[in-house]
């Protein structure tokens, strides 16, 4: 079983969220996501100061194997960018709760956290999903 | 590679499984207007002598006329090694094989096809080539638009004059796309755009679109325009001959930093004239930008036991991987057309295509003069030309195409219906593949026509 941070909040479609103590959140994509997904060549980001709606598509990670969206979790502005990933996008795997961060959101709307699941929900969802 | 086609059984157990009664119910969607019925001249039952006998002799009604017009397509000379290597049954299919345990030679081709173009263009990388310049350039702008999302704009300019039937294609590709096409006007004394007075200002735009040369055969300030459109946030597409790049500045080198997209029809490059092609597409770009780039890429890579080999890369561009996401829904080559270039730009090298330029140049120029000092031609726009010149005949332009191909002459392209504005212009191209004799022919054809059906018209 992959590692779930318990301090983190998650989605069904496998990225994490960690509130900053600034108000902004931190997002990445879980251990699960990256190992289903190989090794990865390529991570397009969305560009610094674009808006997202809670779900909206914002980037793509593209592994050996497949190329995948990115969902915004929340609504809110893209604030700050992991850009070392453009030239070692392998930290995903390697590290993706920490140095394999992607993008950091200020939030419009707060109370949208109260929809993220839990990591017992997450890891719910996992085992839904391999069933 | 063996192609085995289905048995009849197959095909039924198929359509039985979608319940579909036959073949032609899955094509039921496309109206009976735009249907051939019939073949109306070709009787049934027909040996395939009788067939090729018939083929033949229709084709021999185009007689072998001379060709003084390019407008898009140039009749140049093919050295018979090329169609001779291409036809190998190594090459010759319909079908361009990817898969890398099978087909390393057909894949070092399309990587030398790819290296050479780069060269050519002085880009970074190349595709493996598209359907055809028109084409091309559709996707050049479909890729600027993804490509520039700092621009924040879906608007993409493109001069009047980049080739009428271009413009077109690029409209039909993307006008669905919710991308807006821009006009600029050209200089009417000068033929191309007036860099001083018609650039827009206002709004924003991801990209534009540099011609060289221009439908006209006219040379844009590519230096200044890429300059500019760069200032502007936007990205420079550059629209090339192949030919013309044995003369002038690389695209990569226009400019402070190069343009960033370069497309054009591939034709030149060894590719003989037919009419609705096969012709292809080339296509470079900035490495930059390469995950926006449309069509197939092979790449030079080193097998587990350490040996070079050749395999298709960045396919997570391509639909097959993508999905409805996909940089272009091309996700195959021009693989027979880029194999004859290939051969074509290895036989001729660098110091080959840079003289068959040279010719050109020579021989448009030199008709240009001869006809410049005839009563009744005027010659348009300015000196700096490459390929093509545009004249202002006294008499009509259709009725002297008419009469000149009674001389067996196909002497030019009547420019004036594409631009009603440029009323009875001739725009004619003589290349390196007109002799001597050709050329005295064409002139004194020329002089004979315009004072007979200038006599005409004074009576």
């Amino acid at each position: 079983m992959s590692q779930i941070p318990h301090e983190l909040m998650y989605t069904k479609s496998h990225e994490w969220i960690r509130t900053e103590d600034d108000g902004s959140v931190t997002i990445g994509i879980t251990e699960h996501a990256q190992e289903a997904l190989g090794d990865m060549v390529f991570i397009e980001l969305p560009d610094l100061g674009n808006e997202y709606d809670a779900t909206e598509e914002c980037g793509v990670v593209e592994s050996v194997k497949a190329a995948s969206d990115i969902y915004a979790p929340l609504t809110g502005e893209i604030v700050a960018l992991n850009e070392e990933l453009e030239d070692a996008p392998e930290l995903v795997n390697s590290d993706p709760y920490n140095d394999g961060w992607l993008f950091r959101m200020q939030l419009a709307a707060p109370d949208e956290l109260e929809n993220l699941l839990s990591a017992e929900d997450y890891e719910k969802s996992l085992n839904e999903e391999e069933e | 590679m063996a192609f085995i086609p289905h048995t009849e059984e197959e095909i039924q157990s198929m359509l039985s499984t979608i319940k579909v009664d036959s073949i032609n119910d899955l094509f039921d969607e496309i109206p009976d207007n735009l249907r051939c019925q019939s073949l109306d001249g070709i009787r049934s039952g027909m040996s395939e002598r009788d067939v090729s006998k018939m083929m033949q002799q229709r084709a021999h009604q185009d007689g072998l006329p001379s060709c003084f017009v390019g407008a898009g397509a140039y009749d140049h000379y093919i050295p018979a090694a090329i169609w001779d290597i291409v036809t190998r049954g190594e090459f010759y299919s319909a079908y361009t094989p990817y898969q890398a345990e099978a087909s390393q030679g057909t894949l070092q081709v399309v990587y030398e096809f790819q290296t050479m173009i780069a060269a050519l263009t002085a880009m970074d990388v190349a595709n493996a080539s598209l359907y055809d310049g028109a084409s091309g350039l559709a996707e050049a702008v479909l890729m600027s638009v993804r490509a520039n999302r700092k621009a924040k704009s879906k608007k993409v300019l493109i001069p009047d004059t980049v080739s009428p039937v271009y413009r077109q294609v690029v409209h039909s590709i993307v006008h669905n796309q919710g991308i807006e096409v821009e006009s600029i006007k050209y200089d009417p004394a000068k033929g191309s755009i007036d860099t001083e007075n018609a650039l827009p200002t206002a709004e924003k735009f991801a990209a534009l679109v540099i011609p060289m040369p221009n439908f006209f055969g006219q040379l844009e300030e590519v230096h200044k325009l890429t300059d500019w459109a760069h200032q502007q946030g936007a990205l420079v597409i550059a629209l090339v001959n192949p030919t013309a790049l044995g003369l002038f500045e690389a695209p990569g080198n226009w400019g402070e930093a190069g343009a960033d997209i370069v497309v054009g029809e591939g034709q030149p490059l060894g590719i003989p004239l037919a009419s609705g092609g096969p012709y292809f597409g080339f296509m470079a770009c900035k490495m930059g930008i390469v995950r926006q780039l449309p069509g197939r890429l092979i790449g030079r890579t080193n097998d587990l036991d350490g040996k070079k080999g050749f395999a298709l890369t960045l396919q997570a561009r391509e639909q097959h991987i993508r999905r409805s996401k996909a940089t272009s829904n091309i996700c195959t080559n021009q693989g027979l057309m880029a194999t004859a270039s290939t051969i074509y730009m290895a036989l001729m090298g660098k110091a080959g295509i840079k003289q068959v330029a040279q010719q050109c140049y020579f021989n448009t120029n030199k008709v240009k003069q001869e006809l410049a000092a005839l009563d009744g031609v005027d010659v348009l726009f300015s000196d700096a030309h490459f390929h093509e010149v545009v004249l202002r005949l006294a008499v009509d332009v259709d009725v002297f195409l008419d009469e000149m191909a009674t001389k067996n002459t196909i002497a030019g392209f009547n420019l004036s219906q594409a631009y009603p504005e440029l009323e009875q212009t001739l725009m004619i191209c003589v290349t390196e593949n007109r002799s001597e004799e050709e050329i005295a022919q064409y002139l004194g054809d020329f002089k004979t026509v315009l004072e007979k059906l200038g006599q005409g018209q004074k009576a």
